[in-house]
């Protein structure tokens, strides 16, 4: 691969700031040129690093995403690839001419017209007046400002301001693109139709760096996702391979917090089954106790304990019942209830008809499993009980256990409903992706 | 090397800094009722205030030709009082121009000198602009301008140097530490009175005292402002020696401070 190829190319970038931005700063500064590269070494808790030593190649006409976390250091990257920020260490060779969609209108003047801004914001972005005299109508018809492009900006809506910047940033004619994060302000309308001009420069063979929480577009427009956490790539390659692991780590952090939680959800419960007057206040958990609900486990189609699932997961929950005395009487009930506290599914054995003959006494495993989790994303409570026919509660767990519902899907409602749509002939959609 | 690397930079972007200047020209008034006159009217109605101050209550005596009525010493005044608006005001606005723009520093690739420099650049033009109400002044009070008026033009250049040294001092001390924008604002009230806008050089109380006519002289701006009034007022010819020297330290403050902006200027965007 030659060098003519890479549109940018990043070769062991650092960026460093420092954690405390005090009054001093500027003379501890003075110090760091003193004490030259050493300052680092001796100091590190006072430097935090946003970009850590990241190498990172660009072909010519390839559209990247970079997705992580806040706070990984994706826009500082970007920015320093805009020549906003310069690295501590480490080159970045930029072949062409850059524009980048980092603040949308910086420069533009309340007190002037639309119309002077673009020239200014414009020159800005470094095209000369006859290029902007050239697309003016352009960007005004894309912006949709036809009507206020004479008035003060700001007469204008954050819509409109957005807008007239956007379009001015894309009217660059960059060969390179840098696009962060700024289309989460858009309206409903506005997006698509940004979205319609970062395909259209695809088209063009211009490249384009693409800074986005919206993992969805990460996958359906670049060619390659680069994901980075604490400011190191994780890893790159092929989008829908890297969102997947980045949802799977996430995931995962996620499930370590769950755990914790959970722990001190035990933790009550079992204060709880030690004195069961107490809880009346609290409305957790209730019940004679005759029959105890020790532990709830919910866990995938391996069997592994598990807090996030994801629609296509098969779903157990695991109860682990004690029962202090024989019963003839007796049913399990579990219910799912989300986050707005409305009941999504509830059933029992009662319900399902089956007729109870013995519980013996001892301890006890009953499972529910749910071949899939058909439900829109959120967090869920799982109600889990014992109960004699009349429904008078052996022991009755009230919102104590919950799990997260992980759905790349974006339907709305309560749950998710098997569906598959069909046109008439003649009736057409653009091909995803 | 270091200056013309920057004389490219800035001549690239000349298209920018006069964009960045008309529109600054034209927000400043925008709006108001009275718009660009007030580019006229500020100046004028800051010199009746000082006339009606200086020259009619207080009265002192100059021992000077044409400044012992009011309508004399107003010329007098109005002689150094634009080129005197035009350095404090660019100072003062250089020390919170890099905050106020904070988002070009901070989000677009963005040559940062264009900021003082246009700053510097639009009083300069508003400067330009009180031009004609002063020489109107001399009209209307039957003073007569001699030829000497045309040196104004090398004094020009003097301050513009002068200024925009000082302003990249102010911009980039400003975004470190916050206090010396309060300390510039009362700085140059006392750069005010210790520059003879308001008095003639030629006073008894300052021939008098040693200590203060040294500080004076070591004034770049008594010297630019003195040569103005040789322009307009005295009608003859300027302390050209005094200038030469002035030009020579103006140069190095300009020097300095643009080399000063540039070696700190990296740390602008995480500080503004």
């Amino acid at each position: 691969m030659t060098r003519e190829e890479k549109a940018l190319s990043l070769s062991h970038v650092v960026k460093a700031y420092r954690k405390y931005a005090n009054q001093h700063r500027f003379l501890t500064l003075k110090s760091a040129f003193l004490n030259g590269a050493l300052f680092r070494e001796f100091q590190p808790e006072e430097v935090y690093l946003a970009v850590d030593d990241v190498s990172l190649e660009v072909e010519k006409g390839k559209t990247i995403g970079i997705i992580g976390e806040n706070g990984s250091g994706k826009s500082t990257l970007m920015k320093m690839m805009a020549g906003i920020a310069r690295p501590n260490r480490g080159t970045i060779d930029v072949n062409g001419r850059v524009s980048a969609l980092i603040e949308l209108g910086a420069g533009f003047h309340p007190e002037i017209s639309g119309r002077e801004n673009v020239y200014i914001n414009g020159i800005i972005l470094g095209l000369t007046k006859k290029e902007i005299s050239a697309r003016f109508d352009e960007i005004v018809r894309f912006a949709e400002l036809e009507d206020f492009i004479d008035q003060p900006v700001k007469t204008y809506s954050s819509g409109m301001f957005m807008r007239l910047g956007f379009s001015v940033a894309i009217n660059v004619n960059p060969d390179i693109l840098l696009v962060d994060e700024v289309l989460s302000v858009g309206d409903a309308s506005f997006v698509p139709k940004c979205l319609d001009k970062i395909n259209e420069f695809k088209r063009l063979g211009k490249t384009i760096v693409f800074v986005s929480h919206d993992l969805e577009t990460v996958t359906r427009i670049c060619d390659e996702a680069v994901w980075m956490r604490k400011g190191h790539i994780v890893m790159k390659g092929y989008p829908k391979q890297i969102v997947d692991a980045y949802l799977q780590d996430v995931s995962e952090r996620e499930e370590k917090k769950q755990r914790l939680r959970r722990q001190e959800i035990e933790e009550k419960i079992e204060e709880k089954a030690s004195s069961p007057e107490q809880e009346e206040g609290e409305r957790h958990r209730w019940g004679d106790m005759s029959v105890e609900i020790l532990r709830v486990t919910l866990r995938d189609g391996k069997g592994n304990e598990k807090f996030i699932f994801h629609p296509e997961d098969s779903l157990t929950v695991e109860m682990e019942i004690l029962a202090r005395e024989e019963k003839e009487d007796f049913g399990f009930g579990i219910a799912v209830i989300n986050g707005a506290g409305v009941t999504t599914y509830g059933t029992n054995t009662f319900l399902e008809e089956m007729k109870p003959l013995l519980l013996p006494a001892g301890n006890h495993k009953v499972s529910l499993t749910l071949p899939s989790v058909p439900l829109i994303n959120g967090f869920y409570f799982i109600d889990a009980a014992v109960h004699s026919r009349d429904g008078a509660p052996y022991d009755y767990h009230h919102l104590l256990h919950q799990f997260r519902v992980d759905s790349l899907h974006k339907d709305v409602g309560h749950v998710r409903l098997d569906h598959s749509w069909s046109f008439g002939d003649g009736l057409r959609f653009k091909p995803q992706g | 090397m270091f200056l013309k690397e920057k004389i490219d930079t800035v001549y690239r972007s000349r298209l920018l800094i006069s964009n960045l200047v008309s529109r600054d020209l034209k927000a400043r008034y925008r709006g108001s009722t009275l718009g660009f006159l007030w580019s006229f009217l500020n100046p004028l109605l800051l010199m009746l205030v000082y006339t009606l101050a200086f020259g009619v209550i207080l009265k002192p005596r100059f021992p000077i030709p044409h400044m012992e009525t009011a309508s004399g010493y107003s010329l007098f005044l109005f002689s150094g009082l634009l080129s005197w608006i035009w350095f404090s005001t660019s100072i003062l606005e250089c020390s919170s121009v890099l905050s106020t723009q904070g988002s070009l520093i901070k989000k677009v690739f963005f040559p940062v000198e264009i900021l003082p420099i246009t700053t510097v650049t639009t009083n300069f033009i508003n400067f330009l602009l009180g031009l004609p109400i002063l020489i109107l002044f001399f009209l209307i009070l039957g003073q007569p301008l001699t030829p000497f008026v045309l040196l104004i033009f090398p004094v020009m250049i003097v301050q513009f140097l002068f200024t925009l040294g000082l302003g990249f001092f102010a911009a980039a001390l400003t975004v470190h530490f916050k206090d010396i924008g309060n300390i510039i604002a009362n700085l140059m009230t006392l750069w005010f009175f210790a520059t003879p806008v308001i008095y003639p050089f030629e006073f008894g109380p300052i021939l008098s005292t040693p200590w203060i006519r040294t500080l004076l002289l070591l004034n770049p701006m008594t010297h630019i402002i003195e040569a103005y009034q040789f322009c307009f007022f005295f009608g003859s010819l300027l302390h050209y020696k005094k200038l030469l020297v002035t030009l020579v330290v103006s140069l190095l403050v300009f020097l300095g401070g643009y080399y000063f902006f540039d070696r700190v200027k990296d740390t602008f965007p995480e500080q503004v």
